[in-house]
């Protein structure tokens, strides 16, 4: 577990080689970043092997840091930051893979993208609410720059609009958090935050501000519109860690934060954050049913998604939260797997992502890899059992239906509309022109799938699919950190 | 209890030889198709293999399997066999190398087509085979996958919106069958459908008015895969538009997936909630079975036709069910044992008269060039004698002609009705009626007559042809002349549902 520190070092330190070695030949960054991003997750996978599950956070690091604040530099992981980490070399690795023809100024463009892994690995593993705060606020910047140089589609708006959002919910973030302190009286060591003693009232409103703000980065409806637009301006890899990881920090911030220090605040709030979420996941879905812009689809498709990570966290019980977890890691490979056949399989190669134009395409018969991908990664996206959505949603579902059925019923009607428009976008993409259709005018040849893609998607599916038969992998983790004293305090129920 | 698994054999040798086809993609068309009708065989061998091992006076689950599979999850790998699955595994046996022989001729990617049929038959098996909700949705929801595939790559002209309408209506109630599920999962911490059935007071234990909603999920996933009128207007697309052998699949096996899951979980599980619907659902399967067959009457295409005939006679297998089920504890014994085991045999007679009629339907599609409509034909006897025998005994199985299958099954489940609910069986008697109108109207329009064009051009049926139709033939025949071979096999089981309560 003291290793885990090293995913941040590893990160940072890639990220000033890759700068340096960008600067003569974009090969050596390349292989520079995909080395760094691997050993990261090595240090995680080495660390979940030697890690014992159990309740509570295992402090890895704690030295006094701005003591003049109380803030200290404190870093902790328990299972459910091993999950998230885990994800996040993963993530890293594939979106390098992923990355492998960028051209245009090679060694910056893969020293953001490791400073932006850096401040994700930051956020998972802080136990002080004020690092946490910094390193998410280190996560944001490289987005900006990532969307706004190597970005297609209105990239401009498409950064600005994704940052604006983002610092207007940190700076809730940080309002409740100053509030918290004050009313505290110690430092801003989650531990200290969390022993309070707040009033019902101060309860309520902290929960506002700190879930909130970070709710807004994981796309809580209807804070979710820089969601889409943001993923469709960005590159390739970075749409591919904004759905798969980033939005993960908010959904990871209102669970280690909002939900364990102001419980009293949840319990009035739950039923606004649980319409809230069924609201994005049906909203999202009959949105992404209707768009022509492949990586629209995909888009709207994450906020529908992460809406199921939020009812999870709205329904406070242990199966549904562990469920909201295993949801987090599962969508962060399968979003991660779609964005990618999108962006860089297919659009790469096509130059279009107009599924209307796609559809005249024969797209199976140029691209075999891709359409199989997209079909295996659809149908996780689908949360057809067997692949790693699976588990998460039934989870979900069964803790939402312990809360309140009528959460639960709505959210079935979001799976079937995430299987009507991951149907129709395969249909159109992929299948548009099957048959004798297929042959009859010549097709363009298209440059075939080259081996990181090959690679990076063998990874995404093989982990989607371990997980999916074998989900108490993760959830062995996950549930004895919920049976920590912090988060009992905040969950009803039994182990997950 | 766990010796040999015998039953994951079953289930998985068709995916291994789906996985076997991905690797040798490169072989010849033939050869593709051979070694994936011997894989498909391998149910038929393992099946009789099976049977030979099962004790029938024995109505408790047989070569039982069961592993700790995720145990954060309480879920097991939990296989079993008794004489209703047994009896749809060597349905699935009969019918899939015949629908593979019936698409012998697919030209487009015969490995591709080989997998995802292989796939199918696989998850199919597993369903029957399952007895812990997790393996068994897997199965259930992968099963949509190659069909959907099936039908989209391989079918006809409309075969992209048949193929979508399919997989949404039918994913629409898989996704309230898992709500259902979930809260049974929230209020018992289990998935098992034996431990679920044995705790009893289900309902109960939900609680009003959620016990409804969740009996409700399940029913409505369960429903539209039979499908139950009126939640079958995704059904006549899909059969009309996928390719012969997969139509086959479908009518003789999926369609069993969806009542089989009546027997095995709704009524087990929700004993108490049935029986207060069940008054209204037999209205349904009597809707069923008297549309399906006016509807059947009126289409001018044959596998239309063939499609709505279809909706028709699994009706009778549900409206057997409710029948029992409305009755209750309270109801005649004998009367519903007989519905019972005529509901079961229905399932296998069903799926074997279906899958020949398909059959045949795609053999006068292949000699009318693609042209399928009633009118097209006429006059084939005297060039097919061979095509008309046997397409005229599947003819007669399926209209209930005594001395084959489909009058042993009908018969049973009309003598039960009439003991429980009088009415209903009148009006199943009508549907019968209509139905053995559509057949034999289609029948004296196609063999009969004056020699059309086609007629003049075609040949009788070749080798394979024959091979296709003529085990279903002897089954039909064996089965109408010998029944106590199929109803030996499933008559203890239903006994003991009948004494004792359903039991999963």
């Amino acid at each position: 577990m003291n290793l885990l520190p090293w995913t941040i070092y590893l990160s940072l330190g890639g990220a000033l080689l890759a700068l340096a070695a960008g600067a003569r030949s974009a090969a050596a960054a390349r292989w520079l970043a995909l080395a760094t991003a691997a050993a990261g997750w090595g240090v995680t996978l080495v660390a979940a092997a030697r890690f014992t599950p159990g309740p509570g956070l295992l402090t890895l690091i704690d030295a006094a840091w701005i003591p003049e604040l109380g803030v200290r530099y404190h870093l902790a992981a328990d299972g459910i930051s091993l999950t998230l980490v885990v994800l996040t070399g993963l993530a890293a690795t594939a979106g390098v893979l992923f990355s492998w023809n960028v051209a245009e100024r090679t060694g910056e463009y893969f020293a953001l993208y490791l400073l932006l892994i850096a401040g994700v690995y930051g956020v998972f593993l802080s136990a002080d609410a004020l690092l946490l705060f910094a390193f998410y606020e280190l996560a944001i910047a490289p987005k900006y720059f990532l969307i706004a140089i190597w970005g297609s589609t209105r990239r401009e708006y498409g950064a600005m609009k994704l940052v604006l959002y983002s610092f207007a919910g940190s700076a809730l973030v940080l309002a409740g958090l100053l509030w918290a302190r004050a009313a505290s009286g110690a430092g801003f060591d989650l531990a200290d935050l969390a022993a309070g003693p707040y009033t019902a009232g101060q309860q309520v409103g902290m929960f506002a501000l700190v879930f909130l703000g970070f709710a807004v980065l994981a796309g809580l409806f209807p804070f979710h519109t820089w969601a889409p637009t943001g993923h469709v301006a960005a590159p390739t890899a970075a749409s591919m860690l904004l759905a798969g990881v980033v939005m993960k920090l908010g959904a990871y911030g209102c669970l280690r934060v909002a939900l364990p220090l102001f419980p009293a605040g949840l319990a009035v709030w739950q039923p606004v954050i649980a319409w809230l979420a069924v609201a994005g996941i049906l909203y999202a879905g009959a949105v992404a049913l209707v768009q022509d812009d492949f990586k629209f689809v995909i888009g709207y498709s994450s906020v529908s998604h992460m809406g199921f990570v939020l009812l999870g966290l709205a329904a406070a019980n242990a199966r549904a939260v562990g469920g909201a977890v295993l949801q987090m890691f599962s969508h962060g490979v399968i979003a991660g797997l779609l964005f990618a056949v999108v962006g860089r399989m297919v659009y790469d190669r096509t130059h279009t992502r107009r599924l209307r134009d796609l559809r005249m395409l024969p797209l199976h018969r140029l691209l075999p890899f891709a359409a199989v991908t997209f079909v295996l990664a659809g149908l996780a996206s689908m949360g057809l059992p067997g692949f790693s959505g699976f588990p998460a949603e039934l989870l979900i579902l069964v803790g939402a239906w312990k809360t309140s059925p009528v959460w639960a019923l709505a959210a079935a009607a979001g799976v079937v509309l995430a299987a009507a428009f991951t149907l129709r976008a395969m249909q159109l993409a992929f299948f548009g022109r099957t048959g004798a259709a297929a042959a009859a005018p010549p097709a363009p040849a298209l440059p075939p799938i080259t081996w990181p893609e090959r690679a990076g998607a063998l990874l995404l599916l093989g982990a989607s699919l371990l997980i999916g038969l074998r989900p108490d992998l993760l959830l062995n983790w996950i549930g004895p950190s919920l049976q920590s004293p912090l988060f009992q305090a905040v969950l009803k129920g039994g182990a997950p | 209890m766990n010796s040999f698994p015998w039953l994951s054999v079953i289930i998985f040798t068709p995916w291994a030889g789906a996985l076997v086809l991905v690797w040798l993609r490169r072989l010849g068309p033939t050869a593709s198709r051979r070694l994936a009708l011997a894989f498909s065989l391998s149910t038929l061998g393992l099946g009789l293999a099976a049977l030979a091992a099962f004790h029938p006076a024995d109505p408790a689950y047989q070569l039982v399997e069961r592993h700790r599979w995720i145990p954060a999850l309480n879920v097991e790998y939990h296989l079993g066999l008794d004489g209703m699955s047994l009896l749809l595994v060597l349905l699935t046996g009969l019918v899939a190398p015949a629908a593979l022989l019936a698409s012998w001729r697919q030209e487009r990617a015969p490995w591709l087509y080989g997998l995802l049929f292989l796939a199918l038959q696989g998850s199919a098996l597993g369903v029957f085979l399952a007895l812990n909700f997790f393996p068994w949705f897997i199965f259930w929801e992968l099963s949509l996958v190659p069909a959907y595939f099936l039908i989209k790559i391989w079918g006809g002209p409309g075969a992209a919106r048949a193929a979508y309408q399919f997989v949404i209506y039918t994913i629409g109630g898989s996704a309230f069958l898992l709500v259902g599920f979930a809260a049974i999962f929230a209020v018992t911490g289990t998935m098992d459908f034996p431990a679920l059935a044995a705790g009893g007071a289900l309902a109960a234990r939900l609680g009003h008015p959620w016990a409804t909603v969740a009996f409700l999920g399940i029913f409505l996933g369960l429903a539209v895969k039979v499908p139950l009128f009126p939640f079958h207007t995704w059904l006549p697309p899909a059969y009309a538009e996928a390719p012969t052998g997969v139509s086959m699949f479908l009518t003789g096996v999926m369609s069993k997936m969806g009542v089989y899951g009546f027997f095995r979980l709704l009524w087990p599980l929700f004993p108490a909630p049935l029986h207060a619907a069940a008054g209204t659902l037999a209205w349904l399967a009597l809707g069923g079975a008297v549309v399906g067959a006016l509807a059947a009457l009126v289409q001018d295409d044959l596998k239309r036709m063939l499609a709505y005939s279809s909706v028709s006679h699994v009706s009778f297998c549900l409206l057997a069910l409710f029948a029992v089920a409305a009755a209750g504890p309270g109801g005649g014994a004998v009367s519903a044992a007989a519905a019972l085991n005529g509901a079961v045999l229905q399932m296998f007679n069903h799926g074997v008269t279906a899958a020949a009629l398909f059959a045949c339907a795609g053999m006068l599609e292949a000699r009318g060039a693609g042209r399928r409509g009633l009118h097209d034909f006429g006059g084939l006897r005297a060039v097919a004698p061979v095509f008309a025998g046997l397409c005229g005994v599947a003819m007669f199985a399926s209209l209930g002609l005594p001395g084959l299958n489909g009058f042993i099954s009908e018969f049973l489940i009309l003598r039960g009705v009439f003991g429980l609910a009088p009415g209903f069986a009148a009006g199943a008697c009508l549907a019968l009626l209509l139905s053995a109108v559509f057949l034999l109207s289609f029948y004296q329009r196609v063999f009969h007559g004056p020699a059309g064009a086609v007629a003049r051009n075609s040949t009788d049926l070749s080798g394979r042809e024959r091979l296709t139709l003529a085990p279903a033939v002897l089954v039909m025949f064996l089965v109408g002349l010998v029944p106590q071979l199929a109803l030996g096999l499933i008559n203890p089981l239903v006994t003991s549902w009948v004494a004792g309560g359903p039991h999963p």
